[in-house]
């Protein structure tokens, strides 16, 4: 490097320490050296963000934060904006796959047990992450005042409607108006443009830098700072820049031509991405016969429409988020990665997967005595995931299962006991088999095999 | 096990039986729309702006932007196209005022411009094809797939009138209307009009192709540009990746 420009580095860093800051957050910062294909997604989800983030920049300057105007002001960006197509396409894919993304970082989280000792905080911050990604989507959405971005915030605002007493005055107070409105746009776009970006953005660095205080985790779940050399450079690490930022080099270009596959060739993605509906301009006065969310928050839609009392279902949906944020003290176990972890917790995670992906496939679908059932039996599997985890991940005795199998199937049936009415009786006990089978599995059966026996985590990581 | 595996079946068949829900039937018919195909587009045009537009707007579209897509000339567009006194950079508005609209036809007639995105593709040339004779109906005419429209059958002319057919939903096993599986049409023409069954067909294929044109402009090269920027990305990650390999020679 010519000596110009290494005075210049030289003048700015007496001045601001570039250089630290660069050698201590990519240079000199070792991560482990066996990251592997799940590793990829923390970046990319930086990457979505900028996107997300530059492609808003844009679509500000054409869109009208209007009700007479939104909708149309979206198909001028789609017609008449130099580019405005791709920039919006870009925008509505990037949203999904943003949210695509993200699951596989907290099911990476899951796989690995990242978020155990010492990264509790580093989940967490994720958590938040992931709760303000809900809400920047879901304001979003409402923007292009379609049918479905109508109603969809109707349905959602009207559930703080459920809150006793003062439900009513916080619905109220959302909306600003007593039905979605011009003003319930308006200040979607102020906290989808500005507020909520800002809180992102200042809790991906909290992410980060936690992160980067107590290092990565790895698929070995061993901490690479344990054996180190002479210099205390981690035997096992190797600096982020240049092994990772050339790796996810790889990453980002993949992602790209998959999500180009997307922008370009199918940008509705069969309707999952935008719906057909929402080509319908917002209309107050003419509900659509089928509501659903997009893709992304059904698993959580089907929790909250699984308990026919609306706070309740309220309660549930909220549930279901919160006792993400307890994970690092729910699963005790200390054996992080799930390459060393009992077998039961390999069923345990597939059939958290399957429950999760097909709870996300019924919030897509209109409501039918089968599928309200199941609904609520996969909702009970949700739940019980953490339940049952919560029981295995210590050492326990046989009694302490049972005894637990026993309290749950009590639960189960007690609740069925109570909600059960001629028509539904058939459906509500044979579906019944269902959480009760999965806990049986996980409980009893656990309790008389070595289903919860871990196996010995190396020293080193093995690749 | 056995409830749990019906279970999963029984869902797995219900899943396979979703659609479009966006109000009305499902459709009726099938459509092979090609945007690709500038001569149909052309001819959808016409079709539209002679028996469409004089109700329903197409407002987030301009003629110029039409007259380029198609290769339609200036000239042309102006004086074939366009019959009211606007000027080719215009939005296609109509003069009916949505409370001219809600008087004479109890509610304005939508706007067209991305209608083929909301309703698909199927769903309008089933629309097209569907409207019946009927005594009840306010105008004489109804239609399968929208029951109580209040649009008149304004290609009566073209396709000429139909009755519903008494026959049609009786053959055994299925009668949903999925395609394919009924043996007797929907309906019977009881009136020729100026095209045959199959030029109808035709006609209402290029409307609807139209339609579908209409609703997203960028598609016609969207794709195009999606073909180039894939080739792109695979150059890029050849190198990307060769990049890494050489930079990780050396990690164990």
């Amino acid at each position: 490097m010519s000596n110009k420009i290494m005075d210049v580095i030289q003048w700015v860093d007496s001045r601001l320490p570039v250089i630290e800051f660069w050698e201590a957050h990519l240079s000199k910062y070792y991560a482990p050296k066996n990251f592997n294909f799940w590793y990829f997604f923390g970046s990319l989800a930086l990457f979505v963000l900028v996107i997300q983030i530059v492609t808003g920049i844009f679509l500000t300057m054409h869109y009208k934060p209007d009700a007479a105007l939104a909708f149309a002001s979206v198909e001028y960006i789609m017609r008449d904006v130099n580019w405005g197509w791709l920039i919006r396409y870009i925008h509505s894919t990037g949203a999904s796959a943003f949210f695509v993304v993200v699951y596989l970082h907290m099911l990476r989280g899951l796989m690995y047990g990242s978020f155990k000792y010492p990264r509790e905080l580093i989940w967490i911050f994720g958590m938040l992450i992931y709760l303000c990604l809900m809400a920047e989507a879901f304001m979003g959405y409402l923007l292009p005042w379609g049918q479905m971005s109508y109603w969809g915030a109707q349905v959602i605002v009207n559930l703080f409607g459920t809150i006793p007493w003062v439900g009513d005055d916080i619905a109220l107070w959302v909306r600003g108006d007593f039905v979605v409105s011009d003003a319930t746009l308006n200040r979607f776009f102020a906290l989808h443009v500005i507020a909520v970006p800002i809180i992102l953005l200042g809790l991906v660095v909290a992410h980060i830098a936690a992160l980067h205080t107590v290092g990565s985790n790895n698929p070995d779940g061993v901490e690479i700072k344990k054996n180190k050399d002479a210099n205390g450079i981690p035997l096992d690490g190797i600096p982020f820049h240049p092994y990772y930022t050339v790796k996810d080099v790889v990453g980002v270009v993949v992602f790209l031509f998959i999500f180009s596959l997307v922008v370009f060739f199918m940008p509705e993605m069969g309707g999952y991405f935008l719906e057909h509906a929402n080509f319908e301009p917002a209309n107050p006065l003419a509900t659509p016969e089928h509501i659903a969310p997009v893709w992304y928050f059904t698993p959580f839609y089907t929790v909250l429409r699984a308990i026919p009392n609306p706070f309740g279902g309220f309660l549930a949906m909220g549930a279901a988020i919160v006792v993400l944020f307890f994970l690092p003290w729910i699963d005790r176990n200390p054996v992080k990665s799930i390459r060393y972890r009992c077998a039961l917790y390999k069923v345990n995670l597939a059939v958290f997967i399957v429950a999760f992906i097909w709870l996300g496939y019924l919030g897509m679908q209109a409501v039918t005595p089968l599928y309200s059932q199941l609904a609520l039996r996969l909702s009970e599997i949700y739940f019980l995931f953490f339940a049952v985890l919560w029981i295995y991940s210590s050492q326990r005795s046989v009694k302490f299962y049972i005894g637990w199998f026993l309290v749950f199937t009590a639960i189960i049936t007690g609740y069925d006991l109570f909600r059960v009415n001629e028509e539904i009786a058939d459906l509500t006990w044979k579906t019944w088999i269902i959480p009760v089978a999965y806990i049986f599995v996980t409980l009893v059966v656990a309790a008389f095999t070595n289903l919860d026996k871990d196996k010995s985590v190396p020293e080193r990581v093995t690749a | 096990m056995k409830t749990i595996i019906k279970l999963i079946c029984v869902t797995a068949l219900l899943y396979s039986s979703s659609g479009f829900a966006a109000g009305g039937s499902s459709p009726l018919f099938h459509v092979n729309v090609d945007v690709d195909n500038r001569q149909s587009l052309q001819r959808g045009a016409k079709l539209f702006v002679n028996y469409c537009l004089s109700c329903h707007a197409a407002s987030y579209s301009r003629y110029k932007r039409v007259a380029t897509d198609l290769g339609i000339s200036d000239k042309n567009m102006r004086e074939n196209m366009i019959f009211t006194n606007q000027k080719l950079g215009d939005p296609m508005i109509v003069a009916m005022t949505e409370k001219d609209g809600k008087t004479w036809f109890g509610g304005a007639p939508p706007d067209l411009s991305v209608r083929a995105r909301a309703r698909g593709a199927d769903w309008i040339y089933s629309f097209m094809k569907s409207f019946y004779l009927n005594e009840k109906a306010t105008r004489g005419v109804d239609n399968k797939m929208l029951p109580g429209t209040s649009m008149p059958h304004v290609m009566w002319e073209l396709q000429g009138w139909q009755d519903l057919n008494p026959d049609y939903g009786h053959d055994k096993g299925s009668n949903k209307g999925n395609h394919g599986e009924e043996s007797k049409p929907p309906f019977i023409l009881v009136e020729s009009g100026q095209l045959s069954e199959e030029e109808y067909d035709k006609a209402m294929t290029d409307l609807v192709n139209f339609m579908v044109y209409l609703s997203e402009p960028a598609q016609l090269k969207r794709k195009t540009i999606g073909v180039g920027v894939l080739f792109f990305l695979a150059a890029l990650g050849i190198l990307a990746y060769f990049m890494k390999r050489d930079y990780w020679k050396d990690v164990h």
